[in-house]
């Protein structure tokens, strides 16, 4: 940080607490023992102890985050490759047909997703549950993937791939050790995005699952008329301090390996 | 290279078939159909009555709003994140507040800009009366901006990390004035990514529905609440699908606008 | 590139143990049983240790599934994919999935606790005889509103009070045609399932007029914006203005006289069920007094069933906002079920109501 100014440090501070300050809220009040997000009485830990006693919702969560990891990874995979196919079209009118095919279903309301889907599995027989829900939640984060990806991929030195050409690389090595590195913040970004998309989903969920699988959302989203527990807000919590967790601990697992090849060499 | 580029686009051409062109057939299908499953062009008719123009032009309205400020806010957060030591970790908590469920999040922030929330109680604490934030045009706007901004930030911050700090030290040198600096040479090089950052906003902006409701206390009416209402209370498909078709439209020309303009590339 | 691998191995890892760790805990939760009983309902509207003790008197597995409004339930059932032996939904969509024939007959000699349930409640309109659907629990359409917030004279006997002038962007209104154009064909007179467009016309044009007094139409959210005191008024049902009047103590309800709706959540058997059987000894078991009364005391909805009252705590059996009294319920008016194309005329007035907000 030492090369910002105070200003820009303080810019960067407000952006984040407005980003975490609803999920800060959220937290406080899972120690409420007053049962709701109204007044907080006094600190209780029951919220975080209902979470573990309740199978079903442990259930619930894990589905959760494996159908968010699964579907973002290939996802991400599906979505790579069309980039790059998208981008090496010469065809003009048949690239903006695939970009603009590509972008259907993030501007269709998830109710019409959901329902078209529904229909597409009913109609096909495939038994609703864990592999519809994976398969529409891979379908919805394509396009997201393919968007995080293509400015990347635009902005690609050509010269970059003529030269390795040149120096008598496979069309496999260029892929591998010139486009896709050069790409990956692209397909991280992409990734991360997708599992946002799958996170956050409740519609299109909603529509295709059944024989007993559910996530988070449609938990949470069908809570709303009889009121949503303060178990929710301790599982979100949870979940909150973990992936926290996880994130600067890899990271920095990462940062040290890095530095240490940097030594040695 | 061209038959290598054909296999690897296999798996996305069956994803555009069966989950993009299998929708949008019956997305058509179903709308022209009434409410007794009658063909008719009824529902395309009915889309040009002033209500629903009012509600297309609304939604352009707000998207376009909701675009603007998140641009506004996103870019100079982008630019700084690339400036500090840990930017990837820095990237990585910008995201994560996306993957906390957002109707919990809505209701944090019910709670938030409440009459006796934290923010009234800041406000009072300099002696002004309460106000009313929930269901305002700002609310809206802002809880929006909320939820689009890490979109816009990513592929603004992949551009700008990439760029050669030589180009900026060059042009400095030569005497540009930093806004010049951005105007001329910073903001052309990021411009894929902002542009991208546009369509992954824009576009979705255009269908919103939860929060007009939640936050907006359906003050604000878009085409998306609209598609919503008509599959789920009044169980008009076929209306409900005709307004997709014309949200498809729009998602089109956005499209169209926002798009690269230069050649293909050469991957 | 390297980066790239490591990360999608430590992704497919991450995956697999998870995988296990759901399986595991899943056959720890059915403990090998083979005999299972899908219910669908809503969220939170069961108590989860009635379930438990269901499972352990019949041995039956349970899997509780959860939907947010009876439209989307409507169009799961109907599609198939998923077997659902139990759903609850409200009475006018029975009228829709009875004829759309999505629903089992029931046997009723499998139902002995139905003699529990008062007679008022038995032998709707909606459903003749109960061939189909046994009440779950029920409620009214009324105003919920904080008496220190609102001129003292207010009391919401009737509905022309929340047209008062005093009450300039103080009411919420809750998010559904049929409510919101009922309380307006209501406060003139009018039957909730008029088919007559000179009557919507006019309960319309009303409306319209009530808009400066709202402040917003919203959904469930209404829940805690009513315990925060955001607003002074809301048109609501009145088990969600129960879970109210429970969290912020202020709050008083009330049910207009010049009518309202009656509404009622019911157990169904819907067609996709494959286990009849176990579906008619789960209803059975909810109608038993004692778990009934314990059901009604989690949830905070009104129960149909007389013999769990005698359980009940008197206050709350003996409180006439969400216990009518049946002089009360002669002006209440049970949903019919309109037809799409006049469902379809409702949303549209609707609409142009919520288009005049602004």
């Amino acid at each position: 940080m030492n090369k910002l100014s105070a200003a820009s440090k303080a810019y960067l501070l407000i952006v984040f607490i407005v980003l975490y300050a609803p999920i800060f809220y959220l937290i406080f009040y899972s120690f409420n023992s007053g049962g709701n997000m109204n007044n907080f009485e006094s600190f209780t830990l029951e919220h975080y102890k209902a979470v573990f006693e309740d199978t079903r919702l442990l259930v619930i969560l894990i589905n959760t985050v494996l159908i968010a990891l699964l579907s973002g990874f290939i996802a991400t995979v599906i979505g790579t490759l069309g980039a790059i196919g998208i981008v090496s079209m010469k065809n003009n009118k048949l690239r903006n047909t695939f970009l603009s095919l590509n972008n259907v279903l993030i501007v269709s309301p998830d109710v019409v997703i959901g329902a078209s889907f529904l229909i597409l599995f009913t109609m096909i027989g495939v038994k609703l549950g864990f592999t519809s829900v994976l398969v529409s939640h891979i379908a919805f984060s394509v396009p997201i993937v393919v968007l995080m990806v293509l400015p990347k991929l635009s902005e690609m030195n050509t010269s970059l791939i003529d030269a390795a050409h040149d120096l008598g690389a496979t069309k496999r090595d260029v892929l591998k050790r010139v486009i896709l590195p050069y790409i990956a913040p692209g397909i991280f970004a992409g990734f991360f995005m997708a599992i946002t998309y799958s996170l956050d989903d409740f519609a299109v969920t909603f529509f295709v699952t059944g024989n007993g699988f559910s996530t988070l959302s449609v938990e949470i989203y069908s809570m709303a008329r009889a009121g949503i527990t303060l178990t929710i807000n301790a599982i979100s919590g949870l979940v909150f301090l973990v992936t926290v967790l996880v994130v600067i601990g890899y990271y920095f697992v990462n940062y040290r390996a890095k530095a240490r090849m940097g030594e040695s060499k | 290279m061209q038959s290598k580029n054909r296999t690897a686009l296999i798996p996305y051409v069956v994803w555009i078939a069966l989950f993009v062109i299998a929708p949008i057939a019956l997305v058509l299908y179903y709308s022209m159909l009434d409410l007794s499953g009658n063909f008719t062009l009824a529902n395309y008719q009915n889309f040009f009555s002033p209500v629903y123009l009012k509600m297309t032009f609304t939604s352009f309205w707000y998207a376009f709003l909701i675009t603007f400020f998140t641009l506004l806010f996103a870019y100079p957060t982008a630019y700084l994140l690339t400036r500090t030591k840990h930017k990837q970790l820095w990237l990585m908590l910008i995201i994560i507040p996306s993957w906390i469920n957002l109707l919990l999040k809505t209701y944090a922030f019910i709670g938030i800009f409440g009459l006796y929330g934290p923010i009234n109680a800041f406000i009072e604490v300099f002696g002004f009366n309460p106000q009313q934030i929930l269901f305002t045009d700002f609310s809206f706007i802002f809880v929006s901006v909320y939820i689009f901004i890490p979109f816009m930030i990513i592929p603004i911050f992949n551009s700008l990390d990439k760029l050669n700090p030589s180009l900026i030290f060059a042009a400095r040198d030569l005497g540009a004035s930093s806004w010049t600096t951005f105007r001329r040479i910073v903001f052309p090089l990021t411009i894929d990514g902002v542009k991208s950052g546009i369509q992954v906003t824009f576009i979705p902006a255009l269908s919103l529905f939860m929060i007009t409701r939640l936050i907006a206390g359906n003050q604000v009416i878009t085409l998306g609440t609209a598609i919503e209402q008509q599959f789920l209370v009044s169980q008009n498909w076929g209306m409900g699908s005709t307004i997709a078709v014309f949200l498809i439209v729009f998602m089109v020309l956005t499209m169209l606008v926002t798009g690269q303009k230069k050649k293909g590339g050469r991957v | 590139m390297k980066q790239l691998v490591q990360a999608s191995i430590a992704i497919i890892v991450v995956c697999l143990l998870l995988f296990f760790a759901s399986q595991s805990l899943e056959s720890a939760g059915s403990k090998g049983s083979k005999d299972t009983l899908t219910v669908y309902n809503w969220g939170e509207y069961i108590d989860p240790a009635l379930i438990k003790a269901f499972e352990k008197e019949t041995g039956i597995h349970v899997i509780y599934e959860t939907f947010d409004s009876n439209e989307a339930m409507y169009t799961k059932v109907q599609q198939g994919g998923s077997s659902y032996d139990i759903a609850v939904p409200s009475e006018y969509m029975i009228e829709t999935m009875i004829e759309d024939d999505m629903l089992v007959e029931l046997d009723h000699s499998l139902l002995p606790n139905l003699k529990n349930i008062d007679p008022y409640f038995l032998d709707l309109p909606f459903d003749p005889g109960n061939t189909y659907s046994i009440p779950y629990f029920w409620g009214t359409v009324g105003i919920v509103y904080n008496p220190k917030m609102v001129p003292k004279d207010l009391t919401f006997k009737s509905w022309e009070d929340l047209w008062d002038e005093r009450l300039k962007g103080k009411v919420f209104l809750v998010d559904g045609a049929r409510e919101v154009i009922g309380m307006g064909l209501n406060s003139l007179g009018y039957s909730l399932n008029v088919k007559d467009d000179a009557a919507l016309d006019k309960a319309t044009d009303k409306l319209i007029k009530l808009t400066p007094n709202v402040k917003a139409i919203i959904g469930d959210e209404i829940t805690p914006l009513m315990i925060h005191n955001e607003a002074a008024v809301a048109l609501t049902w009145s088990g969600q203005a129960a879970d109210m009047m429970w969290e912020n103590e202020e709050l008083d309800f009330a049910v207009p006289e010049e009518g309202s709706n009656l509404w009622f959540d019911n157990f169904v058997i819907p067609k996709t069920s494959k286990n009849i059987e176990g579906a008619h000894a789960f209803i059975n078991f909810m109608l038993d007094a004692e778990n009934n009364a314990q059901n009604a005391d989690y949830v905070g909805y009104s129960t149909p069933n007389a013999a769990a009252w005698k359980l009940m705590d008197e206050e709350v059996i003996n409180d006439e906002r969400f216990y009518p009294d049946v002089e009360l319920r002669e002006h209440l008016e049970v949903y019919e079920n309109l037809g799409l194309t006049w469902l379809g005329k409702y949303n549209e007035h609707f609409l142009k109501f919520k288009m005049n907000l602004n």
